[in-house]
């Protein structure tokens, strides 16, 4: 049993027009097999969050910390995370030219195992799991995220995702863009991941529409850089009927 | 024509630092002059001429000496070629290894034989020195209308300065892969003639994996024929000074042109491409890419590229592109795309020009896999390079080309 301790976590970044405070006092803490939903509306910082944990040199941590059973995340670089069990899987995944995905995967697996894995194993591994999300065995040749559909490049974060094995994912809006097919499919591969191992999953989304498929334990209302109100799954129907509005209102007014 | 504004000089440039993540990109179509993208250097204005009307003679006196100011030679750094440009150059046959496969022949043939000087002219003073020094020429012929292959490694060129002369016929409707695979020491200067007649299909590879001191000037000429298609591949990767120059013409209706270029600068190492592709039929294709990665005080590669859409060649569509990855300080790399188009009904036209860093979200992306940053920078430059050997479509020189970019980021590592 792990846990992912993020506490009154304040992130900056810089832009033309001077530092800007994005993050303002994030408390989250996840444990292993847990699905937490973070909703939010545009611009609220959810991606801010899921970059932070990750470690993008873009995003500055002013005061806070964020820990993996106690050790301190902030202090590792971006690999030393991936490699400690975090995996992000990212909202807009970048391409690699002239990378081809099967070498990328198996740098990666390599690089989180410490070892290079049983080339038999391996090859079946990679197949079945790019059967199960219905993608084409010639992607396995293609260069990484390049000429990806927006469908594409997310059903190869969650290939990931099941082939690298972390203790805690966070999905940065794995549903945007998606259509009905696409949405099942990619959630099929995250509850996979979740039933095979003892995953726990940061469910970034702006919609209510892929909690149809994975079911949180909790729910976390992410206005204006923090975490305006938590509660139990009835919490994503309510903002299904109510929006964000109410939420938008009150931070502007406290602001 | 009127006169045209000097290229601007491209000395360092200290108001325009280069910065981890700066990319300077320049796209466009048409003839207006490009900006040259330079991360570590300053960028100034290309002067539109029309490329095919520049002096041309196979005779090295009718070229008067080389003072650098001269469009070919103005970024090139002539003192270390003398002797190339104007020297003394021993034109007799010199040692190869070949192999070849299906029908290609190799054999020498006279200054006499009625295929030289049709494939184009040279216009600069060291091509002409090789042209007015060679005895005898290589000629790689290729028949048939079945898969045929040659290699020809030349290693044991040494020290001493030489002319040469190469014609690669490839006859109607066939079909071939020619590499020129250079190694050792050399101190050459050279010219290639590739004749692609009608329907053919041929790949030519100019490898240079030469050793540290090589120099090597060369200019690659190719005329292709109707429905023919080209291959063009520059890769340079060893030598001290390497300047491959291919003028390509795609001349009959519906020929078609690859030119591709990788290459790897290292420390006080100059790598030079002046490509030109003419479009003189109609309905002829080009694409022009290059590549490459500079690392190391005092690398500079240079890539000028020159597409003339001709007044016949309607229906044409064409593109170049150049980009360049820098690994480090103190380096130089001048791009210059120059499009111009003496016709209005063309499909496409565009250039692209971009010199920069490593992208930051590409390394961000492989770490967040878990992949240690060193790692990361490699797949990145190896990635970036292969894009271009990908495209190469010979298997067993691709898994060369990706040894050799290994052996170059073993050997910036250390
Ligand atoms: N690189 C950046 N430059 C300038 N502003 C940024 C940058 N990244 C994020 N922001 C700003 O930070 C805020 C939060 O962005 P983000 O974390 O992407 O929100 P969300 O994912 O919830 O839509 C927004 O106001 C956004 O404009
Ligand atoms: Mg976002």
């Amino acid at each position: 049993m792990s846990t992912l301790a993020i506490s009154d976590l304040h992130v900056s970044i810089e832009t033309d027009q001077g530092t800007k405070p994005i993050l303002r006092g994030v408390d989250l803490a996840i444990s292993s097999g847990e699905t937490h939903a973070v909703m939010g509306p545009n611009g609220s910082g959810k991606s801010t969050l899921a970059y932070t944990i990750a470690g993008h040199p873009r995003y500055k941590v002013d005061s806070g910390s964020i820990r993996l059973d106690g050790q301190d995340v902030l202090a590792m670089t971006v690999d030393e995370r991936a490699r400690a069990g975090l995996f992000l899987a990212m909202q807009y995944p970048v391409e690699i030219p002239g990378v081809t995905v099967s070498n990328f995967l198996r740098t990666a697996k390599t690089a989180i195992d410490g070892t290079a894995p049983a080339i038999r194993g391996w090859v079946k591994d990679v197949r079945q799991s790019m059967e199960a999300l219905r993608m084409d065995s010639t992607f396995a040749e293609r260069n990484v995220n390049e000429g990806f559909s927006g469908g594409e490049k997310k059903r190869h974060e969650i290939l990931q995702l099941e082939l690298l094995k972390p203790r805690f994912a966070v999905l940065d809006e794995t549903d945007s863009g998606l259509d009905v097919d696409a949405l099942k499919i990619v959630s099929e591969g995250v509850n996979r991941a979740k039933e095979s191992s003892d995953l726990g999953v940061l469910l970034i989304t702006h919609y209510t529409r892929i909690l149809r498929y994975i079911k949180p334990d909790f729910v976390h209302v992410f206005v204006a850089g923090r975490v305006a109100e938590e509660g139990g799954p009835e919490l994503a129907d309510r903002l299904e009927d109510e929006g964000y509005d109410r939420y938008v209102a009150a931070a502007a007014a406290s602001a | 024509m009127a006169d045209k504004p000097e290229i601007a000089s491209l000395s360092t440039d200290a108001a325009h630092p280069a910065r981890g993540d700066t990319i300077e990109e320049v796209t466009g179509t048409g003839t207006r002059p490009a900006i040259i993208a330079d991360a570590t250097s300053g960028h100034g204005y290309v002067p539109v001429q029309t490329r095919n009307a520049r002096f041309s003679s196979t005779d090295v006196t009718a070229f008067p000496p080389v003072t650098g100011r001269e469009a070919t030679w103005k970024l090139t750094p002539i003192a270390d070629l003398a002797d190339l440009i104007d020297g003394e150059l021993d034109g007799t046959r010199y040692e190869i290894a070949a192999t070849t496969s299906g029908g290609a022949e190799i054999t020498w043939v006279g200054r006499d034989d009625e295929r030289i000087g049709t494939a184009g002219i040279p216009e600069d003073k060291a091509a002409a020195n090789a042209w007015s020094s060679f005895r005898e020429a290589l000629l790689v012929r290729l028949t048939g209308e079945e898969p045929t292959g040659a290699t020809i490694v030349r290693s044991g060129l040494g020290g001493i300065a030489r002319g040469a002369h190469t014609i690669i016929d490839a006859s109607r409707f066939s079909k071939g892969v020619v590499v020129l695979d250079n190694r050792g020491d050399a101190h050459l200067a050279e010219n290639v003639e590739i004749l692609v007649g009608d329907g053919a299909d041929l790949t030519v590879v100019s490898l240079q994996d030469w050793a540290d001191g090589a120099k090597h000037v060369a200019n690659h000429f190719a005329q292709v024929g109707r429905d023919a298609h080209l291959k063009h591949v520059v890769v340079s990767f060893g030598g001290s000074v390497v300047r491959v120059n291919p003028s390509v013409t795609l001349a009959g209706s519906g020929a078609d042109g690859d030119l591709l270029g990788v290459y790897f600068a290292d420390a006080a190492q100059h790598l030079e491409s002046q490509v030109f592709l003419f479009h003189k039929g109609d309905h002829t294709k080009g694409r022009v890419e290059y590549r490459g990665a500079l690392q190391g005080e005092g690398a500079h590669t240079v890539w000028i590229g020159d597409v003339l859409i001709g007044p016949d060649a309607t229906g044409t569509d064409s593109y170049e592109q150049n980009r360049n990855l820098v690994l480090s300080e103190g380096t130089r790399a001048d791009s210059v795309p120059n499009l111009e188009i003496e016709t209005g009904d063309i499909a496409g036209a565009g250039h692209a020009s971009a010199t920069g860093r490593f992208d930051d979200e590409q390394l961000f992306y492989l770490q967040a896999r878990g992949i240690p940053e060193e790692i990361a920078r490699r797949l990145v430059v190896r990635g970036f390079l292969s894009s271009i050997v990908q495209k190469i479509g010979v298997p067993e020189l691709e898994v060369r080309l990706h040894e050799a970019i290994e052996a170059e980021l073993e050997g910036s590592a250390s």
